[in-house]
């Protein structure tokens, strides 16, 4: 009785339309590009042979690909860090009276809803060897610390790091803020009371109850980093050498530029596990940590 | 409680410090309007003192040059049709995922939300490929299907949230006076969801808006690419010329600068309840 209802009033069919472009857009191409990648193919007619693993041979062998592989967890796990951190900060700061407040919150948070593209190309410009930054650095008195920021193939990561948090930590404020607001004044107040300092308050009280916040900031972050493309591909490209080459990068290049789409779609399936592996390693964490507090 | 006067230094010293901050973050932003306004020896000569005098000649320029006012018809055009079918698509789908107890529903509820998670990359070549078969290279309609298709997961997980929030009794009332499934959702569950529909617009629409890799690929130099692949090929052309290329830049972005400064605590809310795609 009540499932028949149910069938009439929910029907499937309202389904349809969602679940058939999803399937033609996400699905089934998704499936398609893991079959690829355990192919030779080229994009020719003629199909393509099973090759088994060998593609994943050769990423292992290929010192351009492992390079990639490593720039991919470090980019990731150094802006995942930096940004929780700097976004905490920058919650925690205006989660008060300051009377900047709401003007500072909306300046934090405008880069995050600008084109990526158009960050890459604006970084691109202020970080040449003779532009802005250096040049601010030089008139602060700093000239010892200029540098070739995306040619010097030892700073270009940590260059293209800056860049993803600058846009990007405007995100994690909010969220922060959001959880914040969450908690009741009167916690923090009896702490106070019972004689706790700020920062004892701070670790004992406020980040604790933060840790819902903690987990979509976190699992957030470390997904799209990995999956980063459009700021190394306009402010690099990869280089210099293979010094910012991500995965997604050689994907790129061995399937449009290379259209070696076997091998492409190879490199692909290794990054998904590597946001597979990353989502479950930080959903195991978190459960830890939610059932020891 | 009035604040004491330890506790107001400390806020002006709290101020000053987030000010100086807020400052250095900012710069860039600086440059880039500055930049912009400048005409080229001057502003490679010092990008970073005031123009001596402010002139958009470079917006005109750039405009010309880079065909932005094409580009920009393109992507209003991608981004409002995309953002209206995934209000309607998401909408339906997730009252189905959210309304069902069945294993069936939960099923595809979950392979919605893998979407989230697994890497447009895997599945970009085999979608190029079939745009490329069906003949679609090179068209909206190539783009819209796919940006709607990307954006989907994130929209059905915004409306079921809402909507296994929302009591049922509304709609059982509606089918006592005999109402069908279609009215019933189209009348009385489709405006409950209101505030989860301006989220969706929001976050889908900035997200669509800012697409790069997916128009370039399907638009790329055509007449129909979108502005951030327009801005992506002008500054190809115009290697040097930095003000031209941030005026264009600056073109291309004005509408979401313009929604942004309107809405933005609309804005920082739905970001902050959503997640970013």
């Amino acid at each position: 009785m009540t499932l028949g209802r149910s069938r009439q009033r929910f029907p499937y069919w309202f389904l349809v339309p969602a679940l058939v472009v999803y399937g033609v857009v996400v699905i089934y191409p998704t499936i398609a590009g893991g079959v690829y990648a355990f192919t030779d193919w080229t994009g020719s007619r003629d199909g393509a042979n099973v090759t088994g693993l060998a593609n994943f041979g050769a990423i292992l062998e290929d010192p351009d690909a492992m390079a990639a592989l490593r720039n991919t967890v470090v980019l990731a796990v150094a802006v995942t860090i930096v940004q929780t951190v700097l976004g905490l900060g920058l919650a925690i700061t205006l989660h008060t009276r300051l009377a900047t407040r709401n003007v500072l919150r909306t300046l934090f948070f405008l880069p995050a809803v600008l084109p990526p593209v158009i960050i890459g190309f604006l970084w691109q410009y202020l970080l040449t060897p003779s532009g802005p930054v250096n040049e601010v650095l030089g008139n602060l008195g700093l000239g010892g610390l200029a540098q070739n920021w995306l040619g010097d193939s030892s700073v270009a990561l940590w260059s293209v790091v800056g860049v993803i948090v600058w846009q990007n930590v405007g995100l994690t404020m909010i969220i922060y803020l959001a959880g914040l607001e969450g908690i009741p004044v009167e916690l923090n107040e009896a702490a106070a009371i019972d004689g706790a300092g700020w920062w004892r308050r701070l670790r004992g009280v406020t980040l604790p109850l933060l840790m819902p916040a903690t987990t979509i900031v976190v699992s957030l972050t470390l997904i799209s980093s990995l999956k980063v493309f459009d700021q190394v591909f306009v402010m690099t490209g990869g280089g210099p050498g293979y010094a910012t080459e991500t995965l997604s990068l050689t994907m790129y290049k061995e399937a449009f530029v290379s259209g070696q789409f076997g091998y492409s779609a190879a490199v692909a399936l290794v990054l998904t596990m590597l946001v597979a592996a990353f989502a479950l390693v930080q959903l195991g964490a978190t459960r830890r940590f939610e059932v020891r507090t | 409680m009035r604040a004491s006067k330890p506790r107001l230094l400390r806020l002006g010293a709290g101020e000053l410090v987030m000010v100086l901050v807020a400052l250095a973050f900012a710069f860039p932003a600086y440059v880039f309007l500055n930049v912009s306004l400048k005409d080229p020896q001057e502003a490679s000569a010092s990008p970073l003192a005031l123009p001596s005098s402010v002139s958009l000649d470079n917006y005109v320029e750039a405009w010309r040059r880079a065909e932005l006012g094409g580009a920009m018809m393109s992507s209003v055009v991608v981004a409002v049709i995309s953002v209206a079918l995934l209000v309607l698509l998401g909408s339906f789908a997730a009252y189905v995922l959210a309304r069902r107890a069945t294993r069936l529903s939960f099923g595809l509820f979950v392979l919605f939300l893998l979407g989230l998670m697994i890497p447009t990359q895997l599945g970009m070549v085999p979608l190029y490929q079939l745009m490329h078969d069906a003949g679609m290279l090179r068209t909206w309609t190539s783009l819209i299907i796919a940006q709607v298709g990307q954006q989907l997961p994130l929209t059905v997980f915004l409306y079921a949230g809402l909507t296994r929030a929302l009591p049922r009794e509304y709609e059982e009332a509606a089918y006592v006076d005999g109402a069908g499934p279609l009215t019933a959702f189209r009348r009385v569950v489709f405006p409950m969801l209101r505030p989860i529909t301006g989220t969706v617009i929001v976050l889908s629409g900035i997200n669509i808006w800012n697409e790069f890799l997916l128009p370039l690929l399907y638009t790329g130099g055509s007449a129909q690419q979108t502005l951030p692949a327009a801005v992506y090929s002008f500054r190809g052309e115009y290697t040097t010329e930095w003000g031209l290329l941030f005026a264009g830049m600056m073109i291309s972005i004005l509408p979401v600068l313009v929604g942004y400064f309107l809405l933005q605590k609309r804005m920082m809310r739905g970001f902050a309840s959503g997640l970013k795609g």
